[in-house]
């Protein structure tokens, strides 16, 4: 074993947290609070900096790196920004990945490879009104008709929807096959005829990534659209997250390592009892915990990126590095707004602003009862 | 040992439930999102004819004479709706019961029945500054007497109810070559006093309809008698009635989650997932199991202290035991419930989320859990040397 990053990895690193700081971290209070994502900074470059397809093959657009390289980038992000951390998350994970791994190679000429140069975002309507945890209840259909398929439906809580141009919907094509045997996946190009967004939620937190809804009213795609088999789109979906799973606990890890390092400054500064709160054996053990989870965090998260590049199976490992990540940032955001005091109750400092995006990555990309669930039943079997 | 609320107890109880239904918690969203503030004040003043802003004071003074229990209880039911009320009431209370017990006799009928009858929307305790937070001794806003009159200089931060309030309890340091602790002094600042400059608003993460704002004094001029209590006592006095503060901010904290949990409860017998209510998991009802467990933990760690100050006991200790507990119960509580309502409980649609962030101040004001457990180990170990 080799606990060590590779010189590209660790030269990634440098080259996203500079990126990082020098321009994300500028306006990322103002972005927050307005509720705006700006494309330009929070995508287009990110495509400039080879990072919207990181580990596809070149001939697709992509910059042929590892997971690990993937997972970096987007913990550094995330660092800074979080809402930037998902957009490259969802559109890399989610809305490009799923191509990859089931598209037909003129899919990927057509889709694949805008969305790797970063010429095109991507995104993912899994989820429904009454579909959350349990996708297989997707009632969004889909009907062919001649050389089309019809959608009808609607997909809540669509990361980057409205921005990105290409979607990766699952629609159900047969009613009477069991649950999750009969439904689909397609690739949506926006300004379809017949797609359109609904309501824009306003969140706790990841306020400048859009969380949108989608709407399909007699949306006619062409056949080709249809991704991997026709019934097992499920399949494609379940896939599709494990991956992702490894972004969103990346992501939970930069939160996490952000709000650490700026407890550790505040600590450091602030003063009370004439001395330096970071003096008190209570902050001293909390910087002690908060950066022993952390490195906990990592490992699980890197170790499922491993995996995922060795080509050995990382469900399991996926499903524990986003429950054990996101469990993590929850509570070290939590202790960094605790040793701001008071001032980490304001806006004035970024910490209250990690917590409350911490707490979405509990949540999406399965909430972490269903990575138990995952776990648990990889477990059991 | 007897765990039931007495009939005046329960009454006091049941009104500010039937109030915080009926008035406070359909409007507590709207005012969190920047709302009508007139709203807040009507509300702020409803309480006060409903006799909530002085529910341990006496009634010579215009207060309730309820005793603590029911402060708290009433504290709790009015936090259900909209915690930024709650501690409004909860300051309110704080500094009538401060004037009450160090006041002259001039002072305590000057202001007391304002802040009762809700003439004064608010009370101001005016204690932290920008270097002196868990350390307020460490203080640099100065008294200095001139004649008749006593001149104050420096700023306090964070001080709940600032723009709106009547009268500010407000400590300063009257010698400055006394010892720390020693030389502090306690005052009462009428509003509108030329001198005094409400600063800063701060923009928080929750409890947005309660204004915190900066306080400056720029050679502000007070009577003489304008000081309260002892000479050089002030801190002696902030301490001990933060004691009693915390029982609000405890029982602030139980209300919202409570308030959390109940939601979350609900939600979990509607929402369906895989054919089933997400009640019937066990996940979920663990989860139900264990903070409702913490919560009636925390209310009967606030009744004990409550009751134990009601008794004229020595409450430090307990007062501190159940605002920890309490204000971390409630953060564990209001995160949980926003689990039980997965990614609906992100959104500003349902309340939760205002719920959490209104929550997470609990464990932060008046001394933060590390205060608490320092006052807590401070009065264990003393029985042990
Ligand atoms: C900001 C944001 C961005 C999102 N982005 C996307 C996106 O880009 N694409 C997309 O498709 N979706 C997205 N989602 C949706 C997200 O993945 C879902 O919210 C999540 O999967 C949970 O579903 P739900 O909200 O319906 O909760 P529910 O499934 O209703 O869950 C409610 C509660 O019940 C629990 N529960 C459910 N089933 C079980 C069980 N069997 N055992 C134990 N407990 C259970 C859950 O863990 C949770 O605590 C996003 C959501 C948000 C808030
Ligand atoms: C919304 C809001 C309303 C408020 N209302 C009022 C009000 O009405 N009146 C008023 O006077 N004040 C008010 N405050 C101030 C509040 O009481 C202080 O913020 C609080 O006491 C903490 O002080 P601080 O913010 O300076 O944190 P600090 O004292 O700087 O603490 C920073 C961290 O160090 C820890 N720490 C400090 N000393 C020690 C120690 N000895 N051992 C271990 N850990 C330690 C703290 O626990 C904390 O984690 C309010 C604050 C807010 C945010």
């Amino acid at each position: 074993m080799i606990f060590e990053l590779t010189e590209e990895q660790k030269l990634l690193r440098q080259m996203v947290r500079d990126f990082a700081e020098a321009e994300i971290a500028p306006g990322v209070e103002a972005r927050d609070e307005e509720e705006r994502f700006d494309r330009e900074l929070m995508y287009d470059k990110l495509g400039e900096l080879g990072l919207t397809g990181i580990v596809f093959p070149e001939q697709y657009g992509g910059a042929e790196a590892d997971y690990i390289s993937y997972a970096i980038a987007v913990e550094e992000l995330s660092r800074v920004c979080a809402s930037t951390g998902v957009t490259l998350s969802a559109h890399l994970s989610l809305g490009a990945n799923p191509i990859y791994l089931f598209g037909t190679e003129e899919q990927m000429q057509t889709f694949l490879k805008p969305l790797a140069e970063g010429s095109k975002m991507g995104a993912f309507g899994l989820t429904e009104n009454s579909a959350g945890s349990d996708a297989g209840g997707t009632k969004t259909t889909a009907v062919r008709d001649g050389d089309d398929w019809i959608i009808n439906g609607s997909k809540i809580f669509c990361t980057n929807g409205g921005d990105a141009e290409i979607y990766i919907i699952f629609a159900r094509t047969d009613k009477n096959a069991q649950k999750h045997h009969g439904i689909s996946a397609f690739i949506i190009e926006k300004d379809t005829p017949g797609f359109s967004f609904g309501k824009k939620e306003k969140k706790l937190g990841i306020r400048a990534s859009p969380t949108m809804e989608l709407v399909f009213e007699n949306c006619r795609i062409p056949a080709g659209n249809l991704l991997g088999e026709e019934g097992e789109g499920f399949k494609v979906a379940m896939k599709t997250l494990d991956g992702g799973r490894i972004g969103i606990a990346a992501q939970a890890l930069g939160i996490a390592q952000g709000a650490l390092d700026a407890a550790i400054g505040y600590a450091k500064e602030r003063k009370q009892f004439d001395k330096p709160i970071s003096s008190f054996q209570a902050i001293q053990f909390k910087l002690a915990d908060m950066a022993t989870e952390i490195e906990a965090a990592r490992l699980l998260v890197y170790q499922a990126a491993y995996r995922a590049s060795a080509g050995l199976s990382y469900g399991q490992q996926s499903a524990m590095a986003k429950m054990y990540a996101s469990d993590v940032a929850m509570r070290v955001t939590n202790e960094a707004v605790q040793i701001f005091g008071g001032y980490g109750y304001t806006r004035e400092y970024p910490v209250e602003r990690m917590m409350r995006d911490a707490k979405i990555t509990q949540i999406y990309e399965g909430t972490n009862e269903v990575q138990r669930i995952v776990i648990s039943a990889a477990l059991v079997k | 040992m007897n765990l039931d609320l007495t009939e005046e107890q329960k009454l006091i109880q049941d009104t500010a439930r039937e109030f915080a239904t009926a008035e406070l918690a359909p409007v507590a969203g709207e005012l969190d999102r920047g709302g009508d503030q007139k709203i807040f004040f009507a509300n702020l003043k409803k309480l006060a004819e409903l006799g909530f802003m002085g529910l341990n004071v006496s009634e010579e003074y215009g207060g309730t004479e309820a005793g603590v229990i029911a402060f708290s209880v009433a504290l709790t039911e009015v936090a259900r709706a909209c915690a930024s009320t709650a501690v409004t009431l909860s300051v309110n209370n704080m500094v009538c019961e401060i004037i009450q017990a160090v006041g002259s006799e001039a002072q305590r009928q000057l202001y007391i029945p304002k802040i009762c009858s809700g003439e004064y929307l608010a009370g101001a305790f005016a204690l932290t500054e920008s270097g002196a937070g868990s350390d307020p001794a460490g203080m640099t806003t100065t008294a200095v007497q001139d004649g008749d009159h006593w001149v104050l200089n420096g700023s306090k931060i964070f001080i709940t109810s600032a723009p709106y309030a009547g009268v500010f309890v407000v400590w300063a340091v009257t010698d400055k070559s006394a010892p720390k602790g020693k030389g502090i002094s306690c005052f009462l600042v009428e509003q509108h006093t030329p001198g005094l400059v409400i600063g800063k608003k701060e923009e928080k993460l929750g409890q947005h309809a309660s204004a915190t704002n900066e306080l400056l004094f720029q050679n502000c001029c007070i009577p003489k008698d304008a000081l309260m209590g002892k000479l050089n006592d002030g801190f002696r006095v902030a301490v001990g009635e933060l004691a009693g503060g915390r029982i609000g901010i405890g029982s602030l904290a139980l209300g919202v989650g409570l308030a959390a949990m109940d939601a979350a409860s609900a939600y979990s017998v509607e929402r369906k997932q895989f054919g089933r209510k997400i009640a019937e998991f066990q996940a979920i009802q663990w989860k139900l199991a264990d903070c409702y467990t913490d919560l009636d933990a925390a209310r009967l760690l606030l009744m004990n202290a409550a009751f134990k100050k009601e008794q004229g006991r020595s409450f430090g200790k307990e007062a501190s035991m159940a605002k920890l507990f309490a204000s971390e119960a409630a953060n564990r509580a209001c995160y949980e419930a926003m689990q039980i309502f997965g990614g609906y409980g992100y959104t500003c649609e349902f309340p939760i989320e205002r719920y959490a962030r209104d929550a997470r101040i609990c464990s932060i004001y008046e001394g933060t859990s590390e205060i608490q457990r320092l006052i807590i180990a401070r009065d264990i170990l003393r029985g042990f040397s």
